[in-house]
């Protein structure tokens, strides 16, 4: 019996254990990216690194600015969320208010669909399709460009934004709705008039997660965005993101060197940027079931 | 304007919205199927590429994906199920319970290349794995732990709490109780959740780039200490890195790896609904 009794406490000890696992598994993220990001600190100053205009981190001097980096993250970033969030938000209303039973399905399935391809065959596709699209449009001498980059992403944070947000539509209490009814009001009335704003806190929190989905997708950006680590000069001219500098130039680093380092320390910037950004997100997602 | 015919306007301007989101990615299946069917021939899947990956075929690649969603399912499956059953079965409401779960929210917005940074300082140089199948699969395992104990914990969560109390006051053990009241309800959903996390794992490109990737490497893997070819990673190599590759050989590519994650992704939903149609409570 007693043996029984031990076998029960070490269970419980290793599933404890692995619950914990989680938050050391995060502890060591960060406690890694800062190693290893840290050292770059030692030679450059945290605000320069910030706020420094040009980023040559192979030139002699080498230049350590992200600036570029982090406006040119920002602009591909406002650009897919000016797309993604109203288209993202009336489609999660069509399929939570309106769309009828066996459509809403077919609906939300292509929607996972859409959640499950890769990113580095949405980038393929971004290649051939959009990059000459923006190029014969808008006559810009290469159609690598933010433009392209901001309507990739929008792409990757639909399903995010439609999925969370439709749940949220979704779980508006019915008697709210009953009660626009019986006022006589439309069914669009309802919709727009209370549902909508019943369910906001939990599409704040949808298009956040969709944001952080954005600001950390690396290998569609990377493919599309010509990658000029220059300031940005707009949306329809090259730009380069924090996640792509990493992809593209950790390959070519010296374990060591402070081009290494400055890599980890951008590291630990988008680390801290979606941390933020998830903490805000769940915050907005309890304030919905209180 | 009457209310009605706004309805009717604003209705149809939401279907059009709701369909340029859904037709768009309709046409890129259809485009990859399209253009890389071509390439499937026996050849194409089961030989080394050759002339600079212009020719010949995938393997290693196809290989080096299943060795790396393998290895991550084998690290990310168990610990991620003990969290979950640790999350839904025994934790009390305390802070430790909040800060587990505070950890697997942030987890799951960790951008991918972040992953990648953190495979190559802990397992590539700290544990000296270097780049290597070992590396990039502990990676890749990191990155889909939160689907897992996300979709497990629901799983659980989702079995009544009437069949617990049913067994406890049978005399059984909690042990007893988990293993044969609770997780037979949720395996379910913790295979969808684990198949998702797969589809997930063979199709990321950051994690692997500096852990496991190689960017030529025509042999089949020896040890878990090998470098391997990665689908994601030999398609962006394809797509930005090599000159002058046949348009089929990219297409067929891309079509390999999305068959594989759509293949994934279909056989969670069948999984799903056929137990959701089965299930009695």
């Amino acid at each position: 019996m007693s043996n029984r009794r031990l076998k029960e406490k070490i269970v419980e000890a290793l599933v404890r254990a692995s619950g914990v696992a989680s938050i050391l598994i995060v502890s060591l993220i960060f406690v890694f990216l800062l190693k290893e990001g840290a050292r770059l600190f030692f030679t450059v100053r945290p605000a320069a690194f910030l706020t420094g205009t040009s980023w040559y981190p192979i030139s002699e001097p080498p230049d350590f600015g992200i600036l570029p980096l982090i406006l040119g993250s920002l602009l591909v970033t406002l650009g897919a969320a000016v797309i993604a969030i109203p288209l993202g938000i009336a489609a999660a209303v069509f399929i939570a208010e309106v769309a009828p039973g066996r459509v809403k399905e077919v609906l939300k399935s292509g929607i996972e669909l859409l959640a499950a391809i890769p990113s580095v065959v949405l980038g393929f596709i971004g290649m051939v399709t959009i990059v000459p699209w923006i190029k014969d449009t808008f006559h810009t001498p290469t159609g690598l460009t933010a433009f392209a980059g901001s309507i990739l992403l929008a792409f990757m944070a639909l399903p995010t934004i439609v999925s969370i947000a439709e749940d949220a539509l979704h779980s508006v209490p019915r008697a709210y709705k009953e009660g626009a009814y019986a006022l006589g009001a439309t069914h669009w009335q309802t919709i727009y008039r209370v549902v909508v704003p019943a369910a906001a806190s939990g599409i704040v929190a949808a298009v956040m997660l969709g944001i952080g989905r954005v600001i950390g997708e690396t290998m569609a950006v990377m493919m599309v965005t010509g990658n000029a680590a220059s300031m940005p000069r707009g949306l329809l001219a090259p730009v380069r993101t924090l996640t792509a500098t990493v992809a593209a130039e950790m390959g070519e680093t010296v374990q060591g060197s402070d081009h290494y380092f400055a890599l980890f320390a951008i590291g630990i910037v988008l680390f801290l940027i979606t941390f933020v950004i998830n903490m805000i997100a769940d915050i907005f997602l309890h304030r919905k079931r209180r | 304007m009457t209310p009605k015919l706004t309805q009717r306007i604003a209705f149809s301007a939401l279907f059009l919205i709701t369909a340029a989101v859904i037709v768009p990615v309709l046409t890129v299946i259809v485009i990859i199927i399209r253009e890389g069917a071509p390439a499937m021939t026996w050849e194409f899947l089961t030989q080394m590429p050759r002339s600079g990956m212009r020719a010949g075929g995938i393997l290693p690649a196809i290989v080096g994906t299943f060795y790396l969603v393998l290895g991550a399912v084998l690290f990310a499956l168990p610990l991620g199920l003990f969290a979950a059953i640790y999350m839904s079965e025994y934790s009390k409401d305390n802070w430790l319970t909040r800060l587990i779960r505070l950890a697997i929210i942030n987890l799951a917005g960790v951008p991918s290349v972040v992953f990648g940074l953190f495979g190559l300082a802990l397992f590539v140089g700290f544990f000296k794995f270097g780049a290597s199948i070992f590396s990039g699969a502990l990676t890749l395992g990191v990155m889909i732990l939160p689907v897992i104990i996300t979709s497990s914990r629901e799983a659980l969560g989702a079995v009544p709490k009437s069949f617990r109390e049913v067994s406890i006051s049978l005399g059984a053990t909690k042990l007893q109780t988990i293993k044969y009241a609770v997780l037979p309800h949720a395996l379910p959903g913790i295979l969808t959740g684990t198949i998702l996390g797969i589809g997930r794992a063979a199709g990321e490109t950051a994690p692997i780039l500096f852990t496991v990737a190689a960017f030529y490497l025509p042999r089949l893997p020896e040890s878990v200490f090998d470098q391997v070819m990665a689908l994601p990673y030999h398609l962006y190599v394809l797509s930005t890195q090599v000159p002058n590759v046949d348009a089929k050989v990219r297409y067929g590519t891309a079509l390999v790896l999305l068959a594989i994650v759509l293949l994934m992704n279909l056989v969670a939903i069948l999984i799903r609904s056929y137990y959701r149609s089965r299930k009695k409570w």
